[in-house]
């Protein structure tokens, strides 16, 4: 259990197996509707593949990752990858911070700075963390073919002796977004005896919960929002969650078609004017995507919506979470349950912000907004670890 | 409005690129498990794809299509194909016959001459029909890039006037399974003077049916088949029918992506004991996945699905079929409503077959027993033409 530095090389062949196979995109056609109506738009797609192919530069976004100190330890059966990245204060905090579907610790590239070094942005060295950032097991580089899958429950417990048993962290605090959000959740009732607090930029409640016998105008509004999005938005889950082998054939030979279902959920997910890049840059998308295309990691990125839908959910019935929690509501998250419904899962709410720009990719989209929250919520709490 | 005949050809090109895309599948990993437990089976994939480049012969294929009498006509804003295969007895009737997803006109290519000539198979030629077998708009040779798309009531207006307008039969009789039932039964409740009769290996049963307070042994069996179903194999309608352009994109780059894609439908919908090329021919199948490869129609194929989340069950809600219905129930089908809740949506039942073996894809699987039960279902109708 002894970490080992690395750092990502891309080897040229697949640079150049990647952009040959972009050049032979085959593209569907698409209904003479309004773009983006029934999905990616053909439009926006047939102007991003060939940037990626001929202009979009994967060396560049490799070096900014490789700023970052970065191990692989094995744990669990497989090898996790992981930066760990020290702050840069008078007494700088572990933090882990876990990123989600379809996303990768390429969404951390901004917001690990401001977290690690708060002075460096204006802030306070007194609000310094140390960076614990993993790429999700079965994710991007924590990757390797054939190896055991991983629900958000086990996730938690790799995490959790990561920080300790590898890092020596005896305590330490979670934040996260999306899978990160479920993961620092679980932990936050699993391993509340190592989890000092936990800050999520969503929260884990599930959408298809009973709903209230009289609701309140803000929880019927949620209500209504999640009856939509267990209609329109929620394919994705259901495909990943029942045949996810079958999915990943075609996400696995075709970048386009890989491309195509990742930036689908940044048009729908992020805070944007109905162009996606206005939210995330193109190059950071591509950056994001090429992880998953280099790694070959999608089919294996599907795993934890299987096991969430095949046993129970990630914060069981029954179960809360008493640490102290802090939530950063930033307002195009695709769900955001008030706080009269988050508090009989989270039962210690101590901070609960509303953002007024950004969505689902809050570590992408509003990094200094979110960095600001994170940093806030845990400066009373510093005493605990 | 004039039909002109048509002979399917693909350009030798095509078939080049097929197989230059298949040498270079890259194929995902797979989790440690069960085969086929997650999806299709890698260990599946990594053989069929190399037989598909190296051993099937495609114009063989297309031969077989192309020994039926086939027509292009421009109908509904499209160029709809068809085969017009005339019957072969003293007085033949007009059968169309209707194929579903992800199935296509090569799933009647043994079935077609039984119907036609069924003195050629033991039969009686009194019971010959002249049969029409449309590719369903949007799918196979129906398609083209950027036309307008279908549900399930435009495809039943389209090839009602195919029947009518074009072809010029006053009546007629009408067969089908998958979408190719749901077909029939719109087309029953809609244009329901033009029908002699419908019959069906599949029942257009809305999944959400009440059952009522005492539902029988069998009503309660078919409830649970319903949430078994409801929860596992609905993954591909949730996809297609919210975000078929998202999926549309790999599908359509990916020759092994698209065969994933459809062969695992044939894996657990047919009737086998493990290996389901004994339900289907290996070349069989393939034939069919090539079609909707070198037509481009996958994308468009999934319209249906999206036409149906989105608007009324083909049997909307209050109104039932009431012309006379048939029905052959084929013990591997995916859903199998007994008779009792069937009635509910089909007034007039007057034949129910139930069959020995035989799946989702009975004219492919079952050929022999599936026209054997149409010649029978419409004998006593063939005074009503």
């Amino acid at each position: 259990m002894a970490p080992v530095p690395f750092t990502l090389h891309v080897p040229d062949a697949d640079i150049a197996d990647l952009r040959a196979r972009l050049a032979r995109t085959r593209f569907p056609d698409q209904a003479p509707d309004a773009p983006w109506a029934y999905g990616t738009d053909l439009g926006y797609l047939r102007e991003l593949v060939p940037y990626w192919r001929d202009k979009f530069d994967w060396r560049v976004w490799e070096a900014r990752l490789n700023a970052f100190p970065q191990f692989k330890v094995a744990l669990h059966d497989i090898d996790l990858h992981y930066l760990h990245v020290p702050g840069k204060g008078p007494d700088p905090k572990p933090l882990l911070l876990m990123h989600g579907w379809p996303g990768s610790v390429f969404e951390f590239l901004d917001t690990i700075p401001r977290l690690t070094d708060p002075a460096s942005f204006g802030g306070d060295a007194a609000d310094a963390f140390t960076v614990i950032a993993p790429s999700l097991p079965g994710y991007g580089l924590s990757f390797a073919p054939h190896q055991r899958r991983f629900s958000v429950a086990e996730m938690g417990d790799v995490f959790a002796e990561l920080m300790t048993n590898v890092l020596g962290h005896g305590k330490f605090f979670a934040q996260g977004g999306d899978w990160g959000a479920f993961i620092a959740s679980t932990m936050g009732a699993r391993h509340a005896d190592k989890v000092a607090a936990i800050h999520v930029n969503m929260l884990a409640l599930r959408p298809d919960a009973p709903a209230p016998a009289t609701p309140t105008a803000e929880e019927q509004a949620y209500l209504d929002v999640c009856a939509r999005w267990l209609k329109e938005e929620t394919g994705y889950q259901w495909i990943q969650g029942t045949r996810p082998q079958t999915l990943a054939y075609g996400m696995t030979d075709s970048p386009a078609g890989l491309a195509a279902w990742i930036a689908e959920k940044f048009h729908v997910w992020s805070d944007n004017n109905g162009n996606l890049e206005t939210a995330v840059s193109r190059d950071h998308l591509l950056a994001n995507i090429a992880l998953y295309w280099f790694s070959g990691a999608i089919g294996s990125s599907f795993w934890p919506y299987y096991a969430r839908m095949h046993g129970p959910w990630p914060i069981p019935e029954g179960t809360t979470i008493d640490v102290p929690a802090g939530y950063a509501e930033f307002p195009r998250e695709n769900r955001r349950p008030p706080r009269s419904l988050a508090k009989a899962m989270y039962t210690d709410i101590r901070q609960w912000s509303v953002i007024p720009k950004g969505g689902h990719f809050a570590a992408m989209e509003q990094p200094e907004s979110l960095a600001r929250d994170v940093a806030a919520f845990f400066r009373p709490l510093r005493a605990a670890i | 409005m004039t039909p002109v005949p048509f002979t399917l050809h693909v350009p030798d090109a095509d078939i080049a690129d097929l197989r230059e895309r298949l040498a270079r599948t890259r194929f995902p990993d797979q989790a440690p498990g069960v085969p086929w437990a997650y999806g299709t089976d890698l260990g599946y994939m990594r053989e069929v794809v190399p037989y598909w480049r190296d051993k099937f012969d495609w114009r063989v294929w297309e031969a077989k299509l192309n020994a039926f009498p086939q027509f292009k006509v421009k109908l509904h804003d499209i160029d709809l194909h068809y085969l017009h295969v005339p019957g072969k007895g003293p007085d033949p009737k007009p059968l169309l016959l209707l194929h579903g997803w992800p199935g296509s006109v090569f799933e009647f290519v043994d079935i077609i001459p039984r119907l036609t000539d069924p003195a050629s198979f033991g039969g009686d030629a009194a019971d010959a029909f002249t049969v029409i077998a449309p590719s369903l708009p949007g799918y196979g040779g129906s398609f083209t890039p950027g036309q307008k798309r279908f549900g399930i009531a435009d495809i039943a207006d389209c090839v009602a006037d195919l029947m009518t307008e074009v072809l010029g039969y006053r009546k007629f009789a009408a067969q089908g399974g998958d979408w190719g039932a749901f077909t029939c039964s719109n087309l029953g409740v809609r244009h329901a003077e033009k029908l002699v009769g419908i019959h069906l290996n599949m029942l257009s049963v809305h999944p959400g049916l009440n059952l009522g307070d005492n539902p029988t042994p069998e009503e309660r069996r078919y409830a649970e088949e319903i949430a078994t179903w409801a929860k596992e194999q609905t993954g591909y309608i949730q996809i297609q029918g919210t975000r078929p352009q998202t999926l549309a994109y790999g599908l359509t780059d990916s020759p092994a992506g698209l065969a994933a894609w459809i062969l695992e439908k044939f894996h657990v919908w047919t009737d086998h004991a493990g290996d389901f090329e004994t339900a289907v021919a290996r070349d069989h199948m393939l034939a069919n996945v090539s079609f909707y490869w070198f037509t481009g129609a996958i994308g468009s194929s999934f319209h249906p699905y999206y036409d149906r989340l989105h608007g009324p069950w083909p049997i909307p809600d209050g109104r039932t079929v009431d012309v006379p219905t048939g029905y052959a129930a084929f013990p591997k089908e995916i859903r199998r409503p007994p008779r009792s809740v069937a009635e509910k949506a089909y007034t007039d039942i007057r034949q129910w077959t139930e069959m020995p073996r035989g799946g989702h894809f009975a004219a492919a699987e079952q050929p022999e027993l599936l026209a054997k039960d149409v010649a029978s279902f419409f004998r006593p109708l063939r005074q009503g033409f």
